[in-house]
């Protein structure tokens, strides 16, 4: 297990670099930041001043290694657009997009696991046809359409839950459906596929046959191994609710780190695009990474092979 | 659930629902929203129109510009005369106080005006500040301020982005300070930053008298909400009282609706063609040729596009500038939609089975879409290409686009400098490349005489015209929605005055 362990952990360091070099670079090419930075009003000579402010007149190679030795002292430098401390302007955000990503997934596994469970237990019945409706329209609604229809029923006509702003529990209610029943299909079709193909395995039967109740052959032996896969998809659900809730954040005007990277981009602050793709696929390796352990702890072939 | 706690329940709600909607009147709260995120409340730090709403409210300029009378008067200042070409003498305001008890007197100014004229100091526009040189205190309550050569725009700025910083605090909290603390001495001061997100503005007692008047509203609590969409459901729910920039058709449906204020002005933002008459993109273009640009002009029915996409208070405009603009000609030549001269000219050009071209373009693209179909019904092949503003922007500046849609807001500056000097006096962003306009323009810019000024922007406009540099296009408009508990006049110049804003 240890060696399991140490072997997918340097994986991990070495992905977060090659993503951090390509993310450095691609940005680059993607415009001129200085242009960016002395926003419309700007004129020539204003923007020439900024290039030389800011340093983009040096070698890429040479801000590369700046940034990157920066990074890890755990500084990302100063926001070009806000002119505040990357660390801090990620941290205020980062905390509103983790409680909305673990609300979403929870809700998601909540909803999509017993729902799959039961689809599986009675394949084609009226449950089994009511969660494949529920996923597909899970997966064929757009989110950004799915938010202003609960912001209609329940801030406009109810007026039990505020349309936006991230003040009180209340509201995280609708983005956290939102970007739950996006994620859900998946997971409940996953469920349900492998709950189907785990209770016709031989090994199932037998529990039956020895006498174990309904309950203990479902949840122990059955989701046990069914299960599986689902941890892994979960995992990269999860990483991309934490980097890819743009929409949503937008929607309801959360101002979290999705959508900091999103405004970030068309603003080329680059410190802030650079520290949040770096965060983000650190998250989405550390959650590869957990989902990995969870296999091999689920499964035991795992960490043997 | 039982049918009588049920029942009480929805009572309760709708009830909360009911009294929503006067809670902010009853608290003196204006709940407004952005939909940008500003990057920066320290005025000389932001470029946005954000920006801009919040400087008028917390800060002042030496002068004020009466948006009725359209006359400058004093506001930190007194009185001003010019003691030469480049050295403006004010007489100061006494006894006003900043927010946090600084005294206002001539050593702000000084500083104020010595910082911000500092390039080194990194002022986001510099254009704002540029023009002047330094500044000197001739005793506590006289200034002089001198600029880099003549600049007849001078008080239009003092009035506009020229606002008076608070010396001792501003040395010692910086750019950085004042963005999360902001002190001016403005109608408004400001409770909390929370950068990008949240706003919240307490009216200032203290406040000097001055031309803005005394705030009546005691909050203004801002928001930023990005999706106008979300703007309307919290105008609908109550949480907001206060937006703008609502789009046309969803304008059009609230105000029928009735339960809103719904009130559209004109902005000065004009969209326009930028043509490479000078061949920047390629010396044979066919844009090059000048019945090819004229061609452009009457193939696009300019009225349509006003009376169908844009509406409100929006007009064709036949100028390179915003019509209120000082110097801005209106007698020159205009083009009439009329597709079959538009091919004549494209036949006497030499393209009478037209050509292909790309347009360029950063917004609105449901106008560029429908050029785009002007264009092709006299032959024209046009092929979209949709980009950020500032990767336009770099392609501009290097000369590879032969057509782009822009845009220009003249930063609200009254005064045709702030828009047909900037692209028309060789800079990168200039196609045309003319040097009779640029010397116009040069004469234009600096003569302190106003019949001269006139005289000579007059002329480079009319040539524009003519040779059809620009193919400009419409003015904006904006839509501002609010409360039926509250009033507001919006003015064309698209800054949101909080401290006019009134409860009914």
């Amino acid at each position: 297990m240890l060696i399991f362990t140490l072997k997918r952990l340097g994986l991990a360091v070495l992905v977060t670099l090659t993503v951090s070099l390509l993310s450095f670079s691609l940005l680059f090419m993607s415009g001129d930041p200085a242009s960016a930075i002395a926003g419309e009003n700007a004129n020539a000579t204003d923007i020439e001043a900024i290039r030389v402010l800011y340093g983009f007149d040096r070698p890429f190679m040479v801000q590369y290694v700046d940034w990157l030795t920066g990074a890890l002292a755990g500084d990302f430098g100063q926001s070009y657009y806000f002119k505040l401390p990357v660390s801090t302007l990620i941290a205020d955000r980062l905390s509103t997009t983790m409680l909305l990503g673990v609300c979403g997934i929870s809700f998601a596994l909540v909803t999509a696991i017993p729902l799959g469970v039961l689809a599986a237990m009675r394949p084609n019945s009226l449950i089994d046809r009511g969660a494949l409706f529920l996923s597909v329209m899970g997966q064929a609604m757009p989110s950004f359409w799915f938010g202003l229809v609960l912001i209609v029923i329940f801030s406009i006509q109810l007026g039990w839950l505020p349309p936006s702003g991230s003040s009180s529990w209340k509201h995280f209610i609708m983005p956290t459906i939102v970007l739950g029943y996006y994620a859900m299909p998946a997971i409940m079709r996953l469920t349900r596929a492998g709950m189907l193909e785990v209770l016709n395995a031989d090994y199932i039967r037998t529990a039956r046959a020895k006498g174990a109740s309904e309950t203990r052959v479902m949840f122990k032996h059955a989701l046990r191994n069914a299960v599986v896969p689902v941890v892994s998809l979960a995992a990269v659900q999860m990483g991309f609710m934490l980097g890819g809730s743009i929409v949503v954040e937008s929607i309801f005007a959360l101002h979290g780190a999705g959508y900091l990277a999103w405004e970030s981009i068309s603003r080329n602050d680059l410190p802030t695009v650079q520290a949040l793709i770096l965060i983000f696929s650190c998250f989405y390796i550390v959650f590869t990474f957990l989902s990995d352990l969870a296999n091999a702890w689920l499964d035991p072939r795992i960490r043997v092979g | 659930m039982n049918p009588r706690l049920l029942m009480s329940s929805v009572a309760l709600t709708l009830a909360m629902v009911g009294s929503s909607a006067l809670a902010d009147k009853a608290s003196d709260t204006l709940n407004a929203a952005f939909t940008k995120e500003l990057e920066s409340v320290d005025s000389y730090f932001n470029s946005a129109r954000e920006g801009v709403i919040l400087q008028r409210s917390i800060w002042d300029g030496l002068l004020y510009l009466n948006q009725e009378t359209g006359e400058y008067e004093g506001n930190l200042a007194t009185s001003w005369q010019w003691v030469d070409d480049t050295t403006l003498e004010m007489k100061l305001r006494e006894g006003v106080k900043f927010h946090n008890g600084e005294e206002f007197d001539a050593d702000d100014v000084v500083y104020t005006v010595k910082f911000v004229a500092n390039p080194e100091n990194g002022v986001v526009v510099q254009r704002n500040v540029n023009w002047m040189k330094d500044a000197e205190k001739v005793d506590k309550y006289t200034v002089r301020i001198t600029t880099n050569g003549p600049f007849p725009a001078a008080l239009e700025f003092l009035a506009g982005p020229v606002s008076i910083y608070p010396n001792e605090y501003y040395a010692e909290a910086g750019p950085a300070g004042m963005a999360l603390k902001p002190v001016g001495t403005g109608p408004y001061m400001v409770e909390s930053v929370d950068p990008g997100k949240h706003f919240v503005l307490k009216k200032y007692e203290g406040y000097h008298g001055g031309p803005k008047g005394k705030a009546t509203i005691g909050t203004v609590d801002i928001r930023t909400i990005p999706d106008v969409n979300t703007q309307l459901a919290e105008m609908f729910s109550g949480g907001l009282d206060f937006i703008w920039g609502v789009p046309a058709d969803q304008a059009e449906k609230l105000a029928a609706m009735g339960r809103l204020n719904v009130v559209n002005e004109s902005t000065m933002r004009i969209g326009y063609l930028e043509l490479d008459a000078a061949g920047r993109s390629g010396a044979d273009h066919p844009i090059t040729k000048r019945a090819v640009r004229q061609a452009l002009m009457h193939a696009i029915d300019r009225k349509a596009i006003v009376d169908n996409l844009l509406k409100g208070k929006s007009k064709v405009v036949h100028s390179a500038c915003f019509p209120s603009q000082f110097g801005c000609e209106q007698d020159v030549t205009t083009y009439e939609y009329d597709p079959e001269k538009a091919k004549a000219l494209l036949a006497e050009a030499g393209y009478p089975d037209g050509f292909s071209i790309d347009l360029y373009a950063y917004r609105d693209r449901g106008y560029a879409e429908a050029m785009l179909a002007y264009l092709a019904e006299v032959g024209i092949t046009a092929n979209l290409k949709y980009l950020q503003y500032s990767a336009l922007r770099d392609l501009r500046h290097k000369g590879e686009t032969s057509m782009s849609f822009q845009t220009w807001g003249s930063y609200s500056v009254n005064d045709a400098s702030a828009i047909t000097s900037q692209f028309f006096k060789h800079g990168k962003e200039d196609f045309a490349r003319d040097d009779e306009v640029k010397a116009w323009l040069d004469v234009a810019d600096t003569a302190v005489d106003p019949a001269v000024r006139k005289e000579n922007y007059s002329k480079a406009l009319k040539k524009i015209a003519d040779e059809a540099y620009w193919v400009p296009l419409f003015s904006y408009n904006a839509n501002y929605v609010f409360t039926k508990d509250a009033a507001y006049t919006p003015t064309p110049d698209e800054v949101v005055r909080f401290f006019h804003v009134r409860w009914n």
